[in-house]
Parts: structure tokens; sequence; C-alpha cells
């Protein structure tokens, strides 16, 4: 019994990921970790770079950590890795992507943790969106 | 106005074409050079999906780009040509002789290609390719962003086979 409890606990504090966060450089990695500093929710995504990678292999890639993941994340609209979701949603029309991810959209995202995942994705959009303000310059 | 760069990058559409270089050179068009897009419209959905609307894509497989290239190059707006591979660049420039640079963007590693360059793997047939457009007449550099160092052929290939059985 107290294998299984510690097991349950183990499992509890390592949630498995229920989005992809996709880009460029050190951008998946580096907003999760801001993710994770405001939230402490990190786990929520699985992140993947396109650093040199081709995009048959971004596309791949993607596929082979998206067995179970139907969310993803992406920073920009044109990039590579943006393109090869879209290449993936050709096959499977449950998939959700959004595009130009900000640290708004991912907290949105991991604060609905009983919302089913494709419907948190969308709202997250919009409050993603709502959060690009400019300020000033007069 | 001439074109602003001819490119071989094999993700195509992407943030450093688009962003990258379109930004900063001011791009009103791009002509995605690829056999395999010109006869797909799907695939031409994904790839204009790919840039903002003030840039527009043009479609074109070999033969047609080489029909289209002067009207590409008297266009009031700067233009990217930007092709797959090394195979597709050097029958474009077999075609156009106007085509006197050639920017190697993005060669991405697969089986048989050895790493030349962080963002260029090369296979023996296509360093012979490179290697012949650049003894064409052709300026063949490797930069992936503009900020970037420019890398010379030479660089990227190393001397020439006979140069290296001389030495």
């Amino acid at each position: 019994m107290t294998s299984s409890s510690s097991e349950s606990e183990s499992a509890d504090s390592h949630p498995r990921p229920r989005a992809i966060v996709a880009g460029h450089g050190t951008f998946p990695e580096g907003i999760i970790t801001a993710v994770n500093q405001i939230s402490g929710c990190g786990d929520v995504f699985l992140p993947i770079s396109n650093s040199g990678l081709s995009g048959s292999d971004i596309e791949s890639t993607l596929r082979e950590a998206s067995a179970d993941i139907r969310v993803f994340f992406t920073d920009l609209p044109g990039g590579s890795a943006t393109l090869a979701v879209r290449r993936l949603m050709r096959t499977d029309s449950r998939i959700v992507l959004v595009t130009g991810a900000n640290l708004a959209t991912l907290l949105e995202f991991v604060f609905q943790p009983d919302t089913d995942p494709c419907e948190a994705a969308k709202k997250s959009a919009e409050k993603g969106r709502a959060a690009i303000v400019a300020y000033g310059g007069e | 106005m001439p074109i602003a760069l001819t490119r071989i990058d094999d993700r195509l559409i992407h943030g450093q074409v688009v962003v990258g270089w379109g930004q900063p050179l001011n791009i009103g068009f791009v002509v995605l050079v690829d056999e395999n897009v010109a006869c797909c419209d799907w695939e031409q959905d994904l790839y204009r999906m790919g840039v903002p609307p003030e840039m527009q894509i043009i479609f074109a497989d070999v033969a047609t780009a080489i029909r289209d290239y002067q009207g590409y190059a008297s266009d009031p707006r700067r233009g990217i040509i930007v092709v797959p591979d090394i195979a597709t660049m050097k029958r474009l420039v077999d075609g156009i002789p106007n085509i006197k640079d050639v920017n190697v963007g993005g060669i991405h590693h697969r089986a048989g290609r050895i790493q030349k360059l962080r963002y260029v793997f090369l296979a023996p047939d296509e360093e012979l390719e490179l290697r012949s457009i650049a003894d064409k007449g052709v300026r063949v550099t490797a930069q992936d962003v503009p900020a970037a160092r420019v890398v010379p052929v030479a660089e990227i290939l190393g001397p020439p086979p006979a140069e290296i059985k001389s030495a």
C-alpha cells in the first residue's frame, strides 16, 4: 500500500504534459521556465526546439512527441514549427494549434487543469492576444 | 529591382526567411521554386499562411521560374527566390545567367550528409553540385541570417579535390 501511495504521489508530482511548446532556439524551454517560475506548473508543457532540424525532421519529431498530445503552442505564425504542426493537422483534425504564444497564453492554459485541453487552448489564445498592449510614446 | 536574395533553404518559408531576411530587406514577394509545391494546392496553402499579408508568395516549378525570372527582377518590389536544395538551384542557375549570387541558408542533417557549418550539411554529390555552381562564376556564400558572418564557398567546401591531390 505504501509503495502504491508513493507511486501515486510520484506520478502526481510529475504529470504527463498536456501540450507541446515548439519554436525557435531556446524559446520553448525558456518560456516554460518562466511558466514554472510563476505557476510551478511547467511540467504541463513539453518543449521542442526546431534548432538544427530540417522541415521534415521537425515534423517527425513533433509527430513522435505528440502521440497522445493534441495541443500545440508555437512562437511564430510563419515559423517552421508552425508549418510542421499544420502538416500534422492534415491527418489529425483533433489537433489544436495556437501560434504567437506568449507567457500569458501559457499561464492561462496551466490554470485550466480540469478543462478539456483543446478548449483550454482556445481560451488561452484569447488571453494571450489581450495581453499584448503598447503604452506610452506620446 | 534586382532579386535581393537567391537562397537554398530546405525549410523554404519559415522565420529566418520571412522575418529574419524579409523585414530588414523590406521584401515584397517571395518566389518559392519547388517542383513538389508547385503542383500541390495543399502545400501552397500551407506556405501561404506562413507569410504576412503584405508579402506576396509566388509558386513556380523550375521551368516557370526560368521563364518568369525577368519579370521577378523587374518588379519594383524587392524579392527573394528560395529553393529547397542544391540540385534545384543548379538547374535555376543553369537557366538564368543573371543569377550572380547564391545564398546557402539552411541544409540540415540527414543520412549521408557531413556537417560543414552549424546549418549546412552536405552529401558528396551536393558538394560537387555546389562547386559547379561556383565554377560558373556565381558568388556562393553561406549565411543563415543577415547578422551572421558571410562564409565563402571555399570555406564551406575546402579546397577543390585537385588541390588536395597536388598538396
